[in-house]
C-alpha cells in the first residue's frame, strides 16, 4: 500500500500535522498495534496544532487509547488498518535525528538583527554573542558569517545556523551588495547538489542550504528604499524572504499600518514574491491560512534580550521613560506572529519550499548548464528522488515549465 | 579716573549712550531677522516633522512622497520653503532648505555635492551683492545652520555621515542630531552619544561648537550652558500630532505602551535643541556664518580669481572692485603682476588704435 503523500509530513516540534491520504478508507486486517482510533481523513481534513502541542504530549495521546474528540471509538473495528501510525513512527524518527534550520539575516547595521535572533530562540545564538569582545565596526566589504548552535527543547534537538551579513547596505556605494549573498546561497545549493550526485553519498546529506532569509526594513515610515527593492527582487527568486520592519517601536500604530500597506503595494508593484508565496499554496486551507499571514507581512518587530518585571510577570522588553515595550505582547509589536510563523507553524513548510522548489530550480539550471557544457557529466543525471518530482507535479500553479520537462525526462530514464 | 566731561557740567555725569542697545534693538525689530536652516539626512528620519515641531508650522502639507520605483532615478534636490513668523512684535523670515533624495539611492557617492554647491552658490551671490554698487537691499540667503540627522539605528557614524560632515564642516555650522530618539532606551542614547562624540573627535570633524559663556554671566546660565554642551549631539523626537497627557494637550506620539512627549526634557532633547537654535544661539550661528565660513569662502574665492588671472594671462573682465584687505607680500606681488599685464595690454591697444587710425587715413 502506497501512501501518495500530498502535503507535508510534519516533523517539526510543534507544527501542523497535515497528512492527506488520498483514496478512502481501506478495508483490511485489524491493526495489531492496538491503536483503536480511526481517523476519517478525506481531502482536506487535517489536524493543525499551532503553538500548543508538542511532541511528547501527542506521543502520550497514542499510548493509552483515548478516542480523539469528534471521532468514533473503534475498539475492534475491522476496517481499521492503522496507516496513521506512520505519523508516530515518523515523529519518533525525527526526534532522534533532530532538525536543521538555517536562517540568514540581512539588513543594515544597527537594525537589531542579532538581538532579534536571540529573542526568537531565547538563547544567545547571534554573531555578537559568539565573539568575545564584539567591536561594532562597519566592515569595508560584506562578510558572511555563519554561526551554528545546537539547541534542545523538550527532547527535540535542533541544529540552528544563523547566517549574518555584516556590512550589507552600510557603504556609501551599495551597488551589487547582494552579489556576495547570492553567491553564498548558490554555493550552499551547489554543495548539496554535489553531495547528492555523488555515487557514494551519505545517508543524510548535511543541509546547509539557506531555508529562510529575514530581511530587515528600517522603520522610515515612508516606503521601501531602492536598495530594499533591488535586493528583495533578486533574492526572492532563490530563497524564501521574510521581510520584517525592524525597531518598530518608533512607529505609532497608525504609522505602522500605513507603512505596511505601502510596502505591500510596492512589493506587488515590483513583482516581489515573499514568503508565503502565493503560487505555492497547496490547497484552499493553506491559502486561507497564508492569506491571513500575507495580510500582515511585513511583521513589525521589536527584539530584546533583557527581562523586566511587569505586573508581577517576567517579560522580555525595552524600558523607556514613557513605558515598557513588551516584546511578546501582540498589542505592542508583532514579534509573536513572526515567531509563530518561523518556528511554530511554518518551519517545515519553509524547509520544504527551499528543498523542493528553490533547490530544484537551481539544480535544473545547473544540470542544463552541464548538458550544454563541461561540468557534471550528463551520465550522472542522478537517479532522482521520485517522490519529490511526483509531489511537484501535483502542486497547484506548478513549477516552471523547464522543471516539468526535466521531470518527464527523468521518469523516462527510469 | 578721567571722566569725559560734557558741556553741561551741572548735570549728573550721564552721557546716555547706554541707550544704544535699545536703539539697536528697536531698529532690528523693525527690520526683522532672517535665518536660513538647512536640514539634511536620509528620508524617513523625521526631518520635516522636527522642523514643524520646532517652528510650530506645517510646512509640508502638500508634500508628495515618492515611492521606491521613482526614487531609483532620483537625484538629490534642493527645495526651499520660506515662512514669515512673528512673535511679540519680532519678525523672523525663516527659510528652510530641504534636501530630498540625500542618501536614498543605492549608490550615494558624492550625494552631498549638490548641497555643497547650493551653499557655495549662496555665498557667491552674497559676495557679488556685497561687492556691488547698490548695497542697500542685500538679501542674505546664506545658510546659517545645517541640522544633520543621524539615524538612531546604527552604532555610530556611518561612512556617508562622515563624508558629508567633513565636506560641509568648513562651509556651514553643522549640528548633528540623533533622530527618532524614541526607539532608544536612555542607556542606549547615552552610549550612542558617547560613541558619536568619540568618532567626531577621531575623524576630526568640526561641528558647531557652542561659545563659552562670559565669566560674568550668572550661575544659572552657566549651568544651563554646561548641560547643553554635555548633551550634544541632541537626541530629538518630533511630532505633528497633539495628544492629551494628564489633562494637558501636548505635542507627542501615542504608542500602546505609553506617550512620548516632545517637550518633556526627560524624554528627549528637543527643548534643548530649540533653546539652542532659537532662543540663545541664533545670533551666534549667524555671526559664525558671517565671520568664519563666509570669510573663508571669500578668501578662497579671491585667491582663485587672482591665480586664474595669473595662469591664463588675460585681462580680467570688469569685476566688482573689492576692498582689499591689508595686502600681504603674496597678494602685493600678484597685484603688481596684474598691473604689469594691464599696462602691456593698454600699450597693445594703443598700438592697434594707431594702426587703425593710420589705415583710415
Amino acid at each position: 500500500m502506497t501512501v501518495c503523500g500530498r502535503g507535508q509530513w510534519s516533523s517539526s516540534a510543534a507544527g501542523p500535522a497535515v497528512a492527506v491520504i488520498e483514496g478512502g478508507r481501506r478495508r483490511g486486517k485489524e491493526e495489531k498495534e492496538g491503536k483503536e482510533r480511526q481517523e476519517h481523513r478525506e481531502g482536506l481534513g487535517s489536524e493543525v496544532n499551532p503553538s500548543h502541542s508538542n511532541m511528547t504530549d501527542s506521543a502520550k495521546l497514542h499510548q493509552p487509547h483515548p478516542p480523539p474528540k469528534g471521532e468514533r471509538s473503534h475498539a475492534g473495528d475491522f476496517s481499521y488498518v492503522g496507516i496513521d501510525a506512520i505519523l508516530e513512527q515518523m515523529r519518533r524518527k525525527a526526534m532522534k535525528q533532530g532538525f536543521e534550520l538555517n536562517i540568514m539575516v540581512v539588513g543594515q547595521s544597527g537594525l537589531g538583527k542579532s538581538t532579534l535572533m536571540n529573542t526568537l530562540f531565547k538563547s544567545k545564538v547571534s554573531r555578537k554573542s559568539a565573539q568575545p569582545n564584539p567591536e561594532e565596526k562597519i566592515p569595508q566589504t560584506i562578510e558572511i558569517k555563519s554561526i551554528s548552535h545546537d539547541i534542545e527543547e523538550k527532547g527535540v534537538r535542533m541544529k540552528l545556523a544563523v547566517i549574518d551579513t555584516p556590512g550589507f547596505g552600510d557603504q556609501i556605494n551599495n551597488e551589487n551588495c547582494w552579489k556576495p549573498i547570492m553567491k553564498f546561497i548558490n554555493d550552499q545549493y551547489e554543495a548539496y547538489l554535489q553531495e547528492e550526485i555523488n555515487i557514494d553519498r551519505k545517508k543524510r546529506i548535511p543541509d546547509s542550504r539557506v531555508h529562510c532569509c529575514i530581511y530587515f526594513i528600517p522603520p522610515t515610515g515612508h516606503c521601501l528604499r531602492p536598495l530594499d527593492v533591488e535586493f528583495m527582487r533578486r533574492l526572492s527568486k532563490v530563497v524564501n524572504i521574510v521581510p520584517v520592519i525592524a525597531k518598530a517601536d518608533t512607529l505609532t500604530l497608525e504609522e505602522r499600518d500605513d507603512f505596511k500597506q505601502t510596502i505591500r503595494e510596492e512589493l506587488r508593484a515590483n513583482g516581489i514574491d515573499v514568503y508565503p508565496q502565493k503560487e505555492f499554496d497547496e490547497d484552499a486551507e493553506d491559502r486561507l491560512i497564508n492569506d491571513k499571514i500575507r495580510e500582515m507581512i511585513p511583521f513589525a518587530v521589536v527584539g530584546s534580550d533583557q527581562e523586566y518585571q511587569v505586573n508581577g510577570k517576567k517579560i522580555l522588553g525595552r524600558k523607556t521613560k514613557w513605558g515598557t515595550i513588551e516584546v511578546e505582547n501582540i498589542a505592542h509589536c508583532e514579534f509573536a506572529y513572526l515567531r509563530d510563523l518561523l518556528i511554530r507553524t511554518h518551519m517545515q513548510n519553509i524547509k520544504d519550499i527551499t528543498g523542493s522548489i528553490h533547490y530544484e530550480m537551481y539544480r535544473v539550471r545547473r544540470l542544463n548548464e552541464s548538458n550544454a557544457g563541461p561540468g557534471l557529466a550528463p551520465g550522472q543525471a542522478p537517479t532522482l528522488v521520485p517522490a519529490h518530482t511526483n509531489g511537484q507535479t501535483k502542486v497547484n500553479g506548478g513549477p516552471p515549465n523547464g522543471m516539468a520537462a526535466q521531470c518527464e525526462v527523468l521518469t523516462h530514464e527510469m | 579716573m578721567t571722566h569725559f566731561r560734557p558741556w553741561n557740567l551741572l548735570e549728573k555725569e550721564y552721557v546716555g549712550f547706554a541707550t544704544l542697545p535699545n536703539q539697536v534693538h528697536r531698529k532690528s525689530v523693525k527690520k526683522g531677522f532672517d535665518f536660513t536652516l538647512l536640514v539634511a539626512g536620509e528620508s524617513g528620519l523625521g526631518k520635516s516633522t522636527l522642523v514643524n515641531s520646532l517652528f510650530l508650522t506645517d510646512l509640508h502639507k502638500d508634500r508628495k512622497l515618492l515611492n521606491a520605483e521613482e526614487r531609483i532615478s532620483q537625484t538629490v534636490e534642493i527645495t526651499k520653503h520660506t515662512v514669515d513668523i512673528e512673535e511679540k512684535g519680532v519678525k523672523l523670515k525663516l527659510t528652510i532648505v530641504d534636501t530630498p533624495g540625500f542618501g536614498d539611492a543605492v549608490n550615494n557617492t558624492e550625494c552631498w555635492r549638490t548641497i555643497e554647491g547650493y551653499i557655495d552658490h549662496q555665498f557667491e551671490q552674497y559676495f557679488r551683492d556685497e561687492s556691488g554698487l547698490n548695497r542697500k537691499n542685500i538679501q542674505d540667503n546664506r545658510v546659517h545652520c545645517c541640522l544633520y540627522f543621524i539615524p538612531p539605528f546604527g552604532h555610530g557614524l556611518r561612512p556617508v555621515d562622515i563624508e558629508f560632515m567633513k565636506a560641509l564642516q568648513e562651509k556651514v555650522n553643522v549640528v548633528p542630531l540623533i533622530s527618532k530618539a524614541d526607539c532608544l532606551t536612555p542607556g542606549e542614547i547615552k552610549k550612542l552619544k558617547e560613541r558619536l562624540r568619540e568618532e567626531i573627535d577621531k575623524y576630526g570633524i568640526k561641528i558647531y561648537q557652542f561659545p563659552d559663556c562670559d565669566s560674568d554671566e550668572d550661575e544659572e546660565f552657566k549651568q544651563k550652558d554646561k548641560e547643553l554642551k554635555e548633551s550634544t549631539p541632541f537626541a530629538v523626537i518630533g511630532s505633528n500630532a497633539v495628544v492629551e497627557v494628564k489633562g494637558q494637550r501636548v505635542r507627542g506620539r501615542l504608542y500602546p505602551w505609553g506617550i512620548v512627549e516632545v517637550e518633556n526634557q526627560a524624554h528627549c532633547d528637543f527643548v534643548k535643541l530649540r533653546t539652542m537654535l532659537i532662543r540663545t544661539h541664533m545670533n551666534d550661528l549667524k555671526e559664525v556664518t558671517c565671520d568664519v565660513h563666509y570669510e573663508n569662502f571669500r578668501a578662497q574665492c579671491i585667491q582663485t580669481m587672482t591665480s586664474k588671472v595669473n595662469a591664463e594671462n588675460r585681462v580680467e573682465s570688469p569685476i566688482p572692485l573689492f576692498p582689499m584687505p591689508t595686502p600681504d607680500a603674496d597678494t602685493e606681488k600678484l597685484i603688481k603682476m596684474k598691473d604689469e599685464e594691464l599696462r602691456r595690454m593698454q600699450q597693445m591697444l594703443q598700438k592697434m588704435q594707431q594702426q587703425m587710425h593710420e589705415q583710415d587715413l
